[in-house]
């Protein structure tokens, strides 16, 4: 009579790289890569250790925010952010859609769809604080320049994506538009339009919600916004006042995205 | 769909009179808001300075062409501290982010009073903070250098791949960790063989994601001192050196571009 025999243990094969020499030589590059890596962070301890106590008041002044001894800068502040998101996102909407337009294939001839894919890949490539030099450097100081950086910013996140949810559209629909006789923008306002509005709606939303931050952040080049204000606070060490302007750009952001979802959830 | 009586017969229309009223005026509030934050925010502008932008903008296009082919030789250092903040920060981030994740999610969380919520602020305080505002604070604490930008990049992605990888989390199949399980699988066995397995592919995608997106700011934390192409990048501003600074932004573009098309190959590879 025959025994059978059960094996014991259980090895899960490999899940990603089935050969072993090329599972172990990127093993071993990755391991040379870290300790080249690493091995090139110079890092000065004493200078960190002596941080630890600037970084322990920073924690204290998060937890115990100031928002009154700065109020007049901080709300001047939040008032240029709050002002420069709407209108960059009002005029990035604006010139954003017929882009959007010129960027999908099945409604732009080609010349055009080639121009205005060009003009987003131009605005997408280029880091928000990298226009935003260029523009304070051109526009001057304050919002202004804000408002320019944040608006072009605006046009190739919203065209790429709306482009892309027009050429994602029922066919059917159109061809059912374009078989009444209609012209091209009567195609563009019933049959293309009630397809993408919601989708539009949302994204617009998402990117007011972006601009905010982004103005937070592009302060710090001279483009106006609580980004200066933050900057000055961090500049003169008064971390409690730094503190509480991150809460309140927190406290912003999350109302931002709590609502739009509620918007994004009934419009759909 | 109302019908308004005519006349010439019944005619269709897409709302009722008072849905169309309270789209009108809901317009007219957007418009009216826009106008009224355009006139806050261009108080003090100075319209001078606007007026003058084109001629500005062609001398320093004038001053910034040719760009100085011969400074990449000093950008070498920088592209590979910049290639080092991206990676080892996003390295700390991810390795942050996953017990946070799993702590969020509501199928593997502890505890759904306290953990989640914890863990859910932290998403959200990482995700609103951009890293170069993270950078200004931890150079003022740790001092100018690599090290503020990698924790600062870290503390950026903490937010962005918890978020993501939660949600992977959420939707991983229950039946799957129901047999692992019954088996009679130990917790951390339960995490290897039930979760891992499912959540994997999202994970490396949404951390060679974060990695290419990392590589574009690491470029630019160099401006408040954090290392990089953007200290290069600030000091060649300072003394204005545009030759330099469209060398440097012919740089930081090329490692744009590369980053990003080894996201897409590695994307493509795993899923």
């Amino acid at each position: 009579m025959s025994e059978t025999v059960y094996h014991r243990h259980w090895r899960r094969p490999p899940t990603m790289i089935r050969d072993r020499r090329v599972r172990y030589a990127l093993y071993l590059g990755i391991v040379l890569y870290l300790v080249l890596a690493i091995g090139s962070v110079d890092v000065n301890w004493v200078r960190v250790w002596e941080g630890f106590d600037r970084g322990w008041r920073f924690v204290l002044g998060f937890l115990q925010p100031d928002f009154t001894s700065r109020w007049r800068d901080i709300s001047q502040g939040l008032v240029e952010s709050l002002t420069m998101t709407m209108t960059a996102t009002v005029a990035g909407v604006i010139i954003s859609v017929p882009i959007g337009i010129g960027a999908a294939r099945n409604l732009a001839p080609r010349p055009v769809y080639y121009a205005c894919r060009a003009i987003i890949a131009l605005s997408r490539s280029l880091q928000e604080i990298i226009i935003a030099i260029l523009l304070v450097a051109m526009f001057g100081f304050g919002p202004f320049a804000g408002f320019l950086t944040l608006s072009f910013a605006t046009i190739g996140f919203l065209s790429k994506l709306l482009a892309e949810d027009i050429e994602d559209i029922d066919e059917a629909q159109a061809e059912a538009i374009r078989s009444t006789g209609a012209s091209w923008f009567q195609l563009v306002n019933y049959a293309v339009q009630p397809q993408v509005m919601p989708r539009l709606i949302g994204l617009v939303l998402y990117r007011f919600d972006i601009n905010f931050r982004e103005s937070a952040v592009i302060g710090i080049v001279g483009a106006g916004g609580i980004g200066a204000t933050l900057n000055t606070a961090i500049d003169r060490y008064e971390y409690d006042s730094a503190g509480a302007i991150l809460l309140i750009i927190i406290g912003i952001v999350m109302v931002a995205e709590y609502s739009s979802s509620h918007i994004r959830k009934w419009v759909q | 769909m109302p019908v308004i009586e005519t006349a010439e017969g019944p005619a269709w229309r897409l709302r009722t009179p008072r849905g169309r009223l309270l789209l009108w005026l809901g317009w007219f509030a957007l418009v009216a808001l826009t106008v009224w934050c355009w006139q806050v925010m261009t108080k003090d502008t100075i319209w001078a300075f606007v007026a003058d932008a084109p001629s500005q903008a062609a001398d320093i296009g004038a001053r910034a062409f040719p760009p100085r082919w011969s400074y990449v030789e000093k950008l070498w250092l920088p592209l590979w501290d910049t290639l080092n903040i991206a990676t080892l920060g996003t390295m700390l981030g991810v390795i942050i982010a996953t017990p946070v994740a799993f702590l969020a999610a509501r199928n593997t969380t502890p505890s759904a009073m306290v953990a989640r919520p914890v863990a859910l602020f932290i998403i959200v305080a990482s995700r609103s903070i951009n890293s170069l505002i993270w950078a200004l604070l931890l150079v003022s604490i740790l001092g100018p250098g690599l090290l503020a930008g990698i924790i600062a990049i870290a503390l950026r992605s903490i937010g962005f791949v918890g978020k993501l990888l939660y949600e992977a989390i959420e939707e991983t199949d229950a039946t799957q960790i129901e047999a692992i399980e019954a088996t009679g699988a130990s917790p951390p066995q339960v995490l290897i063989y039930g979760y891992w397995p499912q959540i994997a592919p999202a994970f490396w995608g949404i951390s060679v994601f974060r990695w290419d997106i990392n590589i574009r700011e690491s470029a630019v934390l160099g401006l408040v001192g954090a290392g990089g192409l953007g200290l290069q990048l600030q000091a060649s501003l300072n003394v204005l050196a545009w030759p330099q600074v469209t060398m440097i932004l012919i740089v930081i573009l090329a490692t744009v571009v590369f980053s990003e098309w080894v996201s897409a190959r590695v994307r493509h590879a795993i899923i």
